[in-house]
């Protein structure tokens, strides 16, 4: 059956929909454009060409074959007896036909001779068949033998005495036999149609029963119901995959959406309560300062409190436009080693001012394809906090190197620390652990950190360092 | 000095300006892109501070590419509510001499216009600087106080090369960030003061004359008179 599939690649690539159904065109116009549509239509034409390639085949093996074995035996029984006529004339002829008419075995012969002037010699036929009018051309024709009519298949030659020579075989049973067949096959045809329209209805069907749970799902969500998610049928087919896949998408959606609500609530909050206090010491001083001294003071402490507004403001901008991962395309080749060892230098004095012992150790080369300014604020960041929460007299940890294609940066201190529960939460905007609140700061250095290790495909992790904390920044290294 | 501003806001305009005049310089102002791409063609100016977003169809980086295309070179400070990192890549690429963003306080923009300037005159191949008795060799790469040498690591050379540099104009922390760290960002830390009180330990503990002089609610300056 290698016939099969060539139509069916035939039917998949000519797009059949629209030739299909002409009648149908003017009510089905918006159906052809549906997927379904054009899915079920392409199947049925698919599976009608190979049901049609089928019947052709079995066709032609079956008749075909019968049809060229009757003309074989005619051709074979045609040269034998022209045989006989040329060794022995005609009454060798007719003597040859005579056995042959009255062999009970053969009944299904048909033998026709005349004479030049068209007299009956000898033959089982009355008379010449009525549109039997060339030689040796095959002819289908109804003959009236015995008294009975039959359908047969002739052929007629003219021999080199002038007489007409017709020989035949009576095809009737293989006339019903064809007829039978092609009932039958025209029966499974039509079968197969019907069968070929319900199986493109059901496939229409099970693809909008699909479609529906992601329509009805993403509809919802259009909505603003966030929460809505695909359900999954359980047997890991495309569409399951397709759910988890779009599922995935709102999930991250639906985080991104918190995430921008949280910033906004803690921007309301955290913005709000140092323009109170800039707005307090200004209505305080234009009500009750009695000396210019006092309103300078009170001018410039709510200048302060301003300009630390702005400086929150820009933070925030600073990690919206990392996270927006528009810094990418002014990502260069870099050694972070120079860098790394320029922030020691500019700590290092800070360090040694508070009575804390900076102990670094920086690799050499770190290549990085990053952000330099970048990575050095994440670093200035860490090193900041570390400064800030260490207590006299003990040591910050300051270590960068590259191991497994990783350049890890470390910075451990044995401050305060930042506890387990908290640790997750601590690259949020504006978190601050319990024990941070009464230290300075906008809560927005490591969600900084954070935006630009992400930015980079790196990591930052935070860890205990028994006591105090460790943040490790991971960042891929450049390969050579 | 003569300096023009452009800038569309009243109230910045009026505070910049009325600063600047208290300072003593002489400004002119405009407040669109036309007018003040016609003042800083045909007049001279020692430094302009240019706003970027600006009414009348020339904003700030357009009048600065057609200046710098008909070769004026005038020192120019764009003082830009755009303070992204790209901004401000775009405002130095397009010519800029320095970038200020807004909100800002006045010392800081004082201070910058007024390094723009000197930056304009002493750029030239100078290998000595001196402030009052103090001394730099720049080729030699040494430093001495009257007849006293004095040694300094080479992050505290260059801070002091920049504040020689720029003696006797106030030079804020961030000024020193940029231009001796290559710090973009300020630090929470008070990384620079704890750096030039260890350079102040150097120059001028031994000596009778303080010349590094910190500017409250400013930054730092280097001169040899007192402030």
């Amino acid at each position: 059956m290698e016939t099969i599939p060539a139509p069916a690649v035939e039917a998949a690539e000519s797009r059949p929909g629209r030739a299909e159904a002409p009648s149908e065109t003017r009510r089905a116009k918006p159906l052809i454009r549906s997927t379904g549509i054009r899915f079920a239509l392409t199947y049925a034409v698919v599976f009608g060409l190979s049901a049609f390639t089928l019947a052709f085949s079995l066709w032609y093996s079956t008749i075909g074959l019968l049809q060229r074995q009757v003309e074989s035996a005619i051709l074979n029984d045609a040269a034998a007896l022209n045989e006989h006529y040329q060794i022995g004339g005609l009454p060798s002829l007719i003597n040859a036909i005579h056995s042959r008419l009255t062999d009970a075995s053969d009944s299904d012969g048909i033998y026709l001779l005349l004479d030049p002037l068209g007299n009956h010699i000898i033959g089982n036929l009355d008379q010449w068949p009525r549109g039997l009018n060339q030689i040796n051309t095959w002819y289908e024709l109804p003959v009236t033998r015995k008294g009975v009519r039959s359908i047969s298949l002739l052929r007629a030659y003219t021999l080199s005495g002038g007489e007409q020579l017709l020989i035949g075989r009576d095809v009737s049973a293989r006339t019903q036999l064809r007829n039978v067949m092609r009932d039958a096959l025209l029966w499974a045809l039509g079968l197969m149609i019907f069968l070929g329209l319900l199986g493109a209805l059901l496939i229409r069907s099970m693809f909008r029963r699909m479609m529906r749970d992601i329509s009805t799902t993403t509809r919802a969500i259009a909505l603003g119901d966030l929460t809505r998610r695909i359900p999954k049928h359980g047997d890991g087919d495309e569409f399951d995959e397709l759910a988890e896949i779009i599922n995935d998408m709102l999930e991250r959606i639906s985080r991104l959406m918190d995430g921008v609500r949280q910033v906004s609530n803690a921007i309301a909050h955290d913005l709000r309560t140092p323009i109170t206090r800039a707005r307090a010491r200004l209505e305080d001083a234009a009500l009750h300062a009695h000396t210019e001294e006092d309103l300078q003071s009170a001018i410039e402490r709510a200048m302060l409190d301003l300009d630390g507004v702005v400086g929150v403001f820009e933070a925030l901008l600073r990690i919206a436009e990392i996270e927006a991962g528009s810094r990418r395309s002014a990502f260069a080749a870099i050694d972070l080693t120079p860098m790394l060892e320029d922030i020691d230098e500019l700590y290092r004095a800070v360090a040694e001012e508070r009575g804390l012992i900076l102990d670094t150790r920086i690799d050499s080369p770190l290549p990085l394809l990053g952000d330099r300014e970048l990575v050095q604020q994440a670093v200035a960041n860490l090193l900041d906090n570390a400064l800030k929460f260490s207590a006299s007299g003990t040591t910050i940890r300051f270590s960068a190197r590259v191991e497994e294609a990783l350049i890890e940066i470390s910075i451990a201190d044995s401050g305060p620390g930042i506890s387990e529960e908290d640790r997750n939460r601590a690259t949020e905007r504006f978190f601050r652990a319990e024990s941070a609140r009464s230290t300075a700061g906008s809560g927005l250095g490591l969600a900084l950190v954070a935006a630009v290790a992400q930015l980079h495909n790196g990591t930052l992790r935070l860890a205990s360092n028994n006591p105090g904390l460790r943040a490790i920044l991971t960042l891929p290294a450049r390969r050579k | 000095m003569r300096i023009l501003v452009v800038e569309d806001d009243k109230d910045v305009a009026g505070f910049v300006l009325k600063g600047l005049r208290e300072a003593g310089h002489t400004v002119e102002h405009a407040d669109n892109g036309r007018d003040g791409l016609f003042l800083a063609a045909s007049e001279n100016f020692d430094a302009i501070i240019l706003d970027r977003m600006l009414p009348g169809g020339i904003d700030g980086l357009r009048l600065l590419e057609t200046l710098r295309a008909q070769d004026n070179a005038t020192p120019v400070l764009f003082l830009s509510a755009l303070g992204q990192v790209d901004d401000r890549v775009k405002g130095l690429k397009a010519g800029g001499d320095d970038y200020l963003t807004k909100p800002f306080a006045f010392a800081e923009l004082l201070a910058r216009v007024e390094a723009l300037t000197r930056r304009g005159k002493s750029d030239g191949p100078a290998t000595k600087l001196s402030v009052g008795d103090l001394e730099m060799d720049l080729l030699s790469r040494s430093v001495r106080r009257g007849a006293q040498k004095i040694d300094l690591q080479p992050r505290e050379f260059r801070l002091l090369e920049y504040l020689m540099r720029h003696a006797g104009q106030v030079v804020t922390r961030t000024m020193l960030l940029e231009g001796v760290w290559d710090y973009h960002f300020d630090p929470q830390t008070n990384v620079i003061d704890v750096h030039v009180s260890r350079l102040r330990q150097k120059i001028d503990k031994p000596f009778e004359l303080p010349l590094l002089h910190t500017v409250r609610n400013a930054g730092y300056m280097l001169r040899a008179e007192e402030v």
